[in-house]
């Protein structure tokens, strides 16, 4: 690139040489090298790093970002039945346009006062979610689920004063490696055998290894695997017997339909946000919800920043403001409960417009249209010679596991097969899950119409014959 | 004919704002339910399904069934908006003030084109899990930038997963666990040190990985004291977390025996970098020895904040540590990109798929647009914009920058008003909240406060010299009022969007309430 002159960078105001050059005369310096003093000479990087050659003007940074892109395939232009942790809803306009707003979007850690809106909204989110989980308090979210887990479960071993912790063996192994490594050394993760037929939880296992070294007992519903947990009662009565605590990971988007895990015993529930209105985003729009009664022995254990409300001096007025922050490692360093930093607020705030939209009604109305729709996915892809729908045999929210031994083809030979029909199949599980056999996790939404489903199973059955 | 630019200069200078924020006085949105409104209609299922399946409910247990809605609110769509649009009114963002009040944090402007990259749908419309082939353009960004992120740091392979600085942090703990554990000495090597004036939570992450926290307090110079750290290393050392420049806006020119000292010991080196903006392109973690290092995509490398993320905090290190990195990492064969789950010694999975990947757009977009001579024109502007502050500042009475008198600093100034607060009793977290009457943010410091009544601003690249000058006299002026009406500054802030706020609450388990079912029943057992 040839260039004669210095650039003025549109984002660097005081990039005008003439105003830098004033700038550097007004603190007495001779050039930017002089407030450099204190980095040594053998650190100095003395040639200019070796990139690309920028692009300078808006239009050719959008033609190149977008040139790059233009190579991705979405789940707009092809018929996807991808879930496993992340899901294709409808995405409310109003969502995008909330979370777009330059206030919430360039806001950070203001104070209570200049960022009043933030701590509103974020107290919203905390209150609706509350509602949702019939729990009386909610965290500013943290990462994604998998840190919601992982930390629930540290949570419950503060609590408890214990260091084991017993998780179904359905579970996706990307969470059980993460929550092995963040809670070690504090807390031993077991696995829990589960019932063949149904995918449930081994209550006679679970009953074998549940001990007085148990903080918690975890389980998921919907599973990983898709089927729906139904001994949650009875794994919250094996827990507490034992001193542990129970943790409930949801799907909040289950909730307008299924019982939220404190109303079966759950004394910590957890999960992921991201189907309350955020887009997939190739896996970035994750956050992480933690939940737990208003007991001072569960509040004091939380590492997140928790909102709560709180009258200002002019009467009538909304005041909100940190809750407990002497918890928080931003107070008191490594004294501190675990750690709490930047997360994923602005997707918390989305979630709350998403609940805010959607109301009781709402959130019953997709939550009974997914489980039919998935059902009927279920039934028709049954008709398939040689394909085993649901292979768990119990009841489904969105996601069931379907088989393809009797096919004899491979799940990645299938995949391929429907791809070139422009149709994204099921996450293979064959890897994951090697005693399941050749087998894949599928997922129906409300985004998927009748023909939508009946695309797939037509494709499936050229597929397999 | 009056002249009305007549009235808002005195002296050439302009005169402070008239500034009120926005008060909506908004109601919860609780308030604003009434029975039955909708804000959404979802998706009808077709009849052929419903015939087809019956009762979706029935193959469930029936206490599974849910049998109270949950009590959320019932808004029409446009009262939905407008609430969250006055809400958003409701703040100060970089977007709308002289965001330099936040140090440590650089709150740059984030470019909008960015921003809509990263939300177009052939972002925003992907799924984690699609077939590699139909994902080559992101896998390619985040390859790419991954490269960018090699040569700003000399480092040789980064993982861009972490959600955040704090995630990043704990990553690399958990990569040093990793690296002592797979040599048998994981068990021995269990402490590990940092200073007070690195973020809190290079100590806390290691805490919360187990390892006993050694803090190290600055020399009188205000540099880590580096006898300190020879007392301090020993067999039992795991690693070094350490900020350079630190929150003092110090860089610490023997950070080389830093490492040196560390190394010697047997212990790794972690370079918080999560604000790196004055160091880009004039110095990097490589050549002063570091073993790893993260940066903040959202600080340095222009993503917006979003009110506390999504974000991502880049982790990078050396060769021989590159084996530990968390999986997946992007390769590039050539002709393909894909995901290497493949890493020998890795510390696993620590989030669900690949990180928040839209910030990665964003900074792929930023970086490129500035290029090698850009990036080291936002160092130097930076660290222009923020030695002339500190002139500024220092022309205040009753403020002053502790340590390292009468040198230059690097990207930020941690201020202290002690001498100001002596005088007048007014501390530094009421100037801030007066401050915040003229339209500005501001913020005290981490605790503990070591500097005493600190503030520390970070002017970034992103502000002109007029804006600096500013919020310079916005300080001056609140300064000057703590001396002549001090009553009125403690009392701030007044043309906010709330007043003086009762804490009591707040750390009153009677009392608290984080969700408004919460309060509620509070309110009412306390009326019973």
């Amino acid at each position: 690139m040839s260039r004669s002159r210095a650039v003025v960078y549109p984002y660097i105001p005081n990039s005008v040489p003439q105003v830098k050059q004033q700038m550097l005369e007004a603190v007495g310096a001779e050039s930017t090298d002089d407030f450099y003093e204190d980095v040594p000479e053998s650190l100095r990087l003395r040639k200019p790093l070796d990139l690309p050659p920028p692009l300078l003007s808006e239009y050719a940074l959008k033609r190149h970002v977008e040139g790059i892109l233009s190579k991705n395939k979405t789940c707009g232009e092809y018929l996807s039945f991808l879930g496993a942790g992340c899901y294709q809803h409808h995405v409310p306009a109003v969502c995008d346009e909330i979370n777009q707003r330059g206030e919430f979007l360039t806001a950070y850690a203001g104070e209570p006062y200049d960022d009043h809106g933030r701590f509103q909204a974020l107290f919203e989110y905390a209150s609706m979610m509350g509602e949702l989980l019939n729990m009386d308090v909610v965290n500013v979210p943290t990462y994604d689920g998998y840190q919601a887990a992982a930390t629930s479960i540290r949570m419950a071993a503060r609590i408890t004063g214990r260091g084991e912790a017993l998780v179904p063996d359905t579970i996706c192994p990307g969470k059980l490696s993460k929550l092995r490594d963040y809670c070690q050394p504090a807390v031993e993760i077991k696995l829990v055998d589960h019932e063949r037929q149904t995918g449930n939880l081994d209550l006679e296992d679970l009953k074998a290894k549940v001990s007085g070294r148990t903080a918690a007992v975890y389980i998921e519903n919907p599973a990983y695997l898709g089927f729906i947990e139904t001994h949650g009662g009875e794994v919250s009565s094996i827990a507490h017997e034992s001193g542990a605590q129970f943790v409930g990971s949801v799907d909040p988007m289950s909730l307008g339909v299924l019982t939220p895990p404190a109303d079966y015993g759950a004394d910590i529930v957890c999960g992921d946000l991201q189907p309350l209105g955020m887009h997939m985003q190739f896996g970035g729009g994750q956050a992480g919800f933690i939940a737990t009664r208003d007991e001072e022995r569960y509040v004091m254990e939380y590492p997140s920043r928790l909102f709560g409300i709180a009258p200002t001096r002019v009467d009538g007025e909304y005041g909100f403001g940190d809750v407990a922050y002497e918890r928080t490692s931003f107070a008191v360093r490594e004294e501190g409960k675990e750690w709490v930093g930047t997360a994923a607020a602005l997707w918390g705030i989305t979630a709350g417009v998403y609940l805010a939209l959607m109301g009781p009604q709402g959130l019953a109305e997709i939550g009974e249209g997914i489980m039919l729709r998935s059902r009927y996915a279920v039934q028709q892809m049954s008709k398939l010679e040689g394909v085993q729908a649901p292979v768990f045999q119990g009841p489904h929210f969105q996601e069931f596991v379907v088989g393809f031994e009797g096919t004899g083809k491979t799940v990645e030979e299938i995949n391929h097969g429907l791809l070139v029909r422009g149709i994204l199949g099921g996450k293979d599980l064959s890897k994951e899950f090697p005693e399941l056999g050749n087998c894949a996790l599928y997922c129906v939404t409300e985004v998927h119409t009748k023909a939508d489903i009946d695309r797939l199973v037509e494709a499936l059955g050229e597929v397999v014959s | 004919m009056e002249d009305i630019t007549r009235h808002r200069y005195e002296e050439g200078k302009p005169r402070l704002r008239r500034f009120h924020q926005a008060r909506w006085d908004e109601p919860i949105i609780f308030e604003l339910s009434r029975q039955g409104q909708r804000g959404i209609l979802v998706p009808e299922v077709e009849d052929e399904i419903r015939d087809q399946v019956g009762d979706a409910m029935a193959s469930l247990p029936d206490y599974m069934c849910r049998k109270q809605p949950p009590g959320l609110p019932e808004l029409s769509q446009p009262q939905v908006l407008r609430h969250y649009v006055r809400l958003s009114q409701e703040n100060l963002g970089t977007d709308v003030n002289i965001d330099v009040g936040q140090g440590t944090c650089t709150m740059k402007y984030s470019p909008k084109i960015n921003d809509a990259l990263a939300r177009a749908p052939k972002v925003a419309d992907l799924h984690p899990l699609q077939d590699e082939d139909t994902v080559q353009g992101v896998l390619e960004i985040m390859y790419r930038f991954e490269q960018i992120l090699k040569e700003i740091s000399g480092l040789d392979r980064f993982s861009l997963q972490p959600g955040a600085g704090s995630a990043a942090i704990y990553t690399n703990v958990s990569v040093i666990r990793a690296y002592h554990a797979k040599r048998g000495e994981g068990e021995r090597r269990d402490e590990i040190i940092t200073t007070i004036f690195s973020h809190p939570s290079n100590a806390a992450c290691a805490k919360t990985a187990g390892y006993k926290v050694i803090t190290l307090y600055p020399d009188e110079d205000g540099y880590p004291d580096l006898e300190a750290l020879k007392v301090a290393v020993s067999e039992r050392t795991a690693g070094l977390l350490i900020t350079n420049p630190e929150d003092t806006g110090i860089f610490n020119p023997r950070i080389e025996e830093f490492v040196n000292v560390v190394h010697e010991a047997g212990g790794l080196c972690s370079y918080d970098q999560a604000n790196a903006n004055g160091v880009l392109g004039i110095t990097r973690a490589g050549e002063a020895g570091f073993d790893m290092c993260h940066f903040n995509l959202h600080k340095t490398f222009s993503s917006p904040h979003g009110c506390g993320g999504p974000a991502v905090g880049a982790t990078g290190v050396a060769q021989e540590l590159a084996g530990f990195l968390p999986v997946p990492v992007v390769d590039f064969d050539g002709q393909r990109y894909h995901l290497n789950y493949e890493l020998p010694d890795s510390v696993g999975k620590i989030g669900p798929f690949y990180g928040v990947v839209p910030v990665v757009v964003k900074a792929y977009a930023w970086a490129m647009s500035m290029g090698a001579e850009g990036l080291r024109e936002v160092a130097e502007i930076a660290v222009l914009n923020n030695n002339y502050l500190l002139q500024k500042m220092l022309e205040i009475p009753g403020v002053c920058a502790p340590y390292a008198r009468g040198k230059r600093r690097i990207e930020q100034v941690r201020y202290s008003w002690e001498e100001l607060g002596r005088e007048t009793g007014v501390h530094s977290e009421e100037i801030g909240l007066r401050a915040a009457d003229f339209g500005v943010h501001y913020w005290t410091s981490h605790h503990p406060f070591v500097v005493p009544e600190p503030c520390t601003l970070e002017p970034t690249e992103s502000y002109s010299r007029d804006e600096l000058d500013e919020y310079a006299a916005i300080l001056a002026h609140v300064a000057r009022e703590a001396r002549s009406d001090p009553e009125l500054v403690k009392t701030a802030p007044h043309n906010s969007t709330v007043h003086t706020i009762d804490p009591t609450p707040l750390d009153d388990p009677d009392q608290w309430a984080t969700t408004w079912r919460a309060y509620k029943r509070k309110v009412q057992q306390h009326e019973e």
